[in-house]
């Protein structure tokens, strides 16, 4: 590679585009050789459902504390295969690069691509490559897609909430929003917060083995956090939810810059996290497992299902008083994802 | 001392409600107290504290969310500026969809203006730096707590010789407000819990006047859980006792001087006038303008722009619920026409609006 910056030549189709997936973007995310590529690629196929999902990553900064666009665009779409129970098989990427990025930049974020994928034990199997001119976007847009294989029977989906279901998250919440924002902003707070950004496929595939047809709902609370998605599937199920305040996870350093900047840490996204609906009677099992994995270790009991309705979802302050909660509306942090 | 989680402790908080609940049993009537602050607003309304008070007891949201009293014509002159070649506007993010007469600075950010969110004046006066060749205007909108930090922002744009940088102003004032709303006869305030932080700069004396010449309960009080309860119960115990003072339950910030250096550097650069509110109408000595020697940073008076004539959206009852009259699920408009997403008026669009609060957190 001549060039240390992309050139609109790189997206040309030509002699510059082969250079830049022949010597850096194919061997560094899937290692095909220039011999074994086609217009499509090829999946045995498994035994059971498919499941299908896509996402497109347009964050702000592309770099940020715990991670950067590159391991966010592979979790993200991971994480939403393992919300329906799936286990990711092959992911597509779409890389939209802006003329003028640096090709460090793009390494490190393919390197970081590579690396997650392979945490998550899935593989790249397909992708594009397309360059915009200088401020027709910026510095690089990715989408991916994948697909993974559901090789069980149980049903878990938004709308399978019951009444007596114990809700559980994995960890604090909120720091992939904040870790974004104070970059961004350019905050100086005084302790570091890193984004959560993480694969959830391994610990989800530990739960589904522990409490199997006892888990009924599993979402990631990404954009509008926590309380939206509980607002999701409270709708989604027809159940009232009912939250504890003082039981949902939330570290000192997002507790704190929340504090400052007016922002409610149940509304802020999180990239590393799950909210699971368990049977009452499997709640503990869960907790356990969760608290067991790597990425669960701080895992909770938030709070639980009441009764059949129409879709509030109550928070339980922490002077006991009671508030309920709305979707997140309007863009309170634009571009976290 | 931790001060998210110690002031929203849940015995301490008991013991408030206990000791409100003993203080207000004998009393006849309702008692209305009203906050005036819009993060007291939100405050309350996150952290449920309306429904644990007893029912005698009646919380109003006053007219301190500065966004939401900042009146219709502002917005379209700031949107007439965003319009104009050349020009960045740069702004606190919630003025960013207020709704102006025919359109709003989101609008006209989707239409091509560039409008940059900042979290401080000083870093438009660092986008101005950068940007030389560009008029760079900051939408002064505020009370106390605020315009000393856009003061300090022309001080500093004066200093470095920078002559993009320009502020277009509409700096409200505490306490004169308070004063118009006591004579309503329709509100009947009881007591005001005061500003937290604005009383920082002004001090808990600026309230004197206004208790002395009413015989209005006032509390400065801060914004946690613990210090909105505690708050009341002074309110409470005043207004039984019919001892009506000002007291300060915020007194780890607020001091009786205020903060003389801030209020100092206020000075070089504003100095009071007339202002209009939304929803109250002129109000004089309630506001602040940039004073003759900072002309050259006054927008309003270095770049002519022609403003459309100002119309209020049609069934808004933003006004009213500024005055306390009436609560957001009293308005035709909030829930169905009005809403975070298409917001008619700028209490649902404000982080510290009182209709925003009601929609994010309200319980049935």
């Amino acid at each position: 590679m001549t060039s240390e910056i992309i050139l609109l030549g790189h997206g040309s189709g030509g002699k510059l585009s082969h250079q830049l997936l022949d010597e850096l973007i194919v061997p560094t995310l899937s290692g095909y050789t220039p011999q074994n590529q086609n217009d499509a690629a090829i999946v045995a196929q498994p035994k059971g459902r498919l499941a299908m999902t896509t996402d497109s990553y347009v964050v702000d900064p592309i770099f940020f504390p715990g991670g950067n666009i590159g391991d966010l665009a592979i979790n993200g779409t991971v994480n939403d295969l393992a919300m329906v129970g799936a286990r990711p098989l092959a992911l597509s990427v779409g890389l939209i690069l802006e003329e003028g990025l640096p090709l460090s930049d793009l390494r490190t974020i393919l390197i970081s691509m590579k690396a997650a994928a392979e945490e998550a034990g899935v593989v790249i199997v397909t992708g594009d490559t397309k360059v915009v001119p200088r401020g027709k976007a910026d510095k690089i847009f990715i989408n991916t897609s994948g697909i993974g294989v559901i090789e069980h029977t149980f049903a878990i989906n938004g709308s399978g909430a019951k009444i007596g279901d114990q809700i559980l998250i994995n960890g604090p919440v909120g720091d992939h929003g904040m870790a974004v924002l104070a970059r961004r902003e350019g905050l100086e707070l005084d302790s570091d917060i890193h984004s959560d950004s993480a694969p959830l496929n391994g610990l989800v595939a530990e739960l589904l083995t522990a409490v199997g047809a006892d888990l009924h709902v599993l979402r990631d609370p990404t954009r509008g956090g926590v309380a939206t998605t509980l607002k999701e599937i409270a709708l989604q199920s027809g159940v009232d939810i009912t939250l504890n305040e003082t039981s949902v996870p939330v570290s000192k350093a997002v507790t704190g810059a929340c504090a400052i900047l007016g922002l409610d840490p149940l509304f802020v996204a999180n990239e590393g996290k799950l909210l699971a609906f368990v049977a009452p009677a499997a709640a503990d099992a869960a907790l356990a497992v969760m608290r067991n994995h790597p990425y669960g270790r701080s895992a909770a009991i938030i709070g639980e299902v009441t009764l059949a309705s129409v879709g509030r979802v109550k928070v339980r302050t922490a002077i006991g008083g009671l508030r309920s909660i709305e979707m997140l509306s309007g863009e309170q942090l634009p571009r976290i994802c | 001392m931790n001060y998210t989680t110690e002031f929203r402790d849940p015995e301490l908080a008991a013991l408030q409600l206990e000791a409100i609940r003993r203080t207000v049993a004998n009393h006849s009537g309702v008692m209305t107290l009203m906050e005036v602050c819009g993060t007291h607003t939100m405050a309350i309304y996150q952290h449920g504290i309306r429904a644990l008070l007893p029912k005698n007891i009646r919380l109003i949201s006053g007219p301190g969310c500065p966004v939401c009293v900042t009146p219709i014509d502002y917005v379209d002159h700031a949107v007439a500026l965003a319009r104009r070649p050349n020009t960045i506007i740069t702004t606190f993010g919630d003025m960013l969809r207020v709704p102006g007469s025919s359109s709003s600075l989101m609008r006209e950010q989707a239409r091509g203006a560039t409008i940059k969110i900042v979290y401080s004046p000083l870093d438009a006066v660092a986008i101005a730096a950068k940007n030389r060749a560009q008029d760079v205007v900051f939408l002064g909108v505020g009370f106390e707590t605020t315009t000393p930090t856009v003061a300090g922002a022309i001080l500093t744009a004066a200093r470095q010789g920078l002559k993009n940088f320009l502020v277009l102003g509409s700096h409200k004032t505490m306490p004169a407000p308070m004063a118009a709303l006591i004579g309503d006869p329709e509100l009947q305030v009881d007591g005001y819990l005061c500003p937290a932080h604005v009383s920082a700069i002004i001090g808990s004396d600026a309230y004197l006047p206004l208790v002395n010449q009413y015989q209005v309960a006032a509390v400065i009080t801060g914004f946690e859980p613990l210090d909105v309860l505690q708050g009341v119960l002074m309110l409470a115990r005043q207004i039984v006792s019919g001892k009506m003072q000002v007291e300060n339950q915020y007194r780890r910030v607020v001091h009786p001087e205020g903060n003389p250096k801030a209020r100092d550097i206020l000075d070089q650069v504003f100095e009071p006038c007339a202002a209009r509110w939304r929803g109250i109408g002129d109000i004089p000595d309630s506001g602040l303008r940039i004073r003759p020697k900072y002309a050259a940073f006054n927008a309003a008076i270095q770049l002519p722009v022609e403003v459309e004539a100002a119309v209020e959206r049609p069934g808004c009852q933003c006004g009213e619920i500024l005055k306390g009259k009436i609560s957001p699920k009293d308005c035709p408009l909030f829930r169905t026409v009005c809403t975070p997403e298409e917001p008619v008026g700028a209490c649902m669009v404000s982080s510290e609006g009182t209709c925003a609060a009601e929609y994010k957190y309200g319980t049935d």
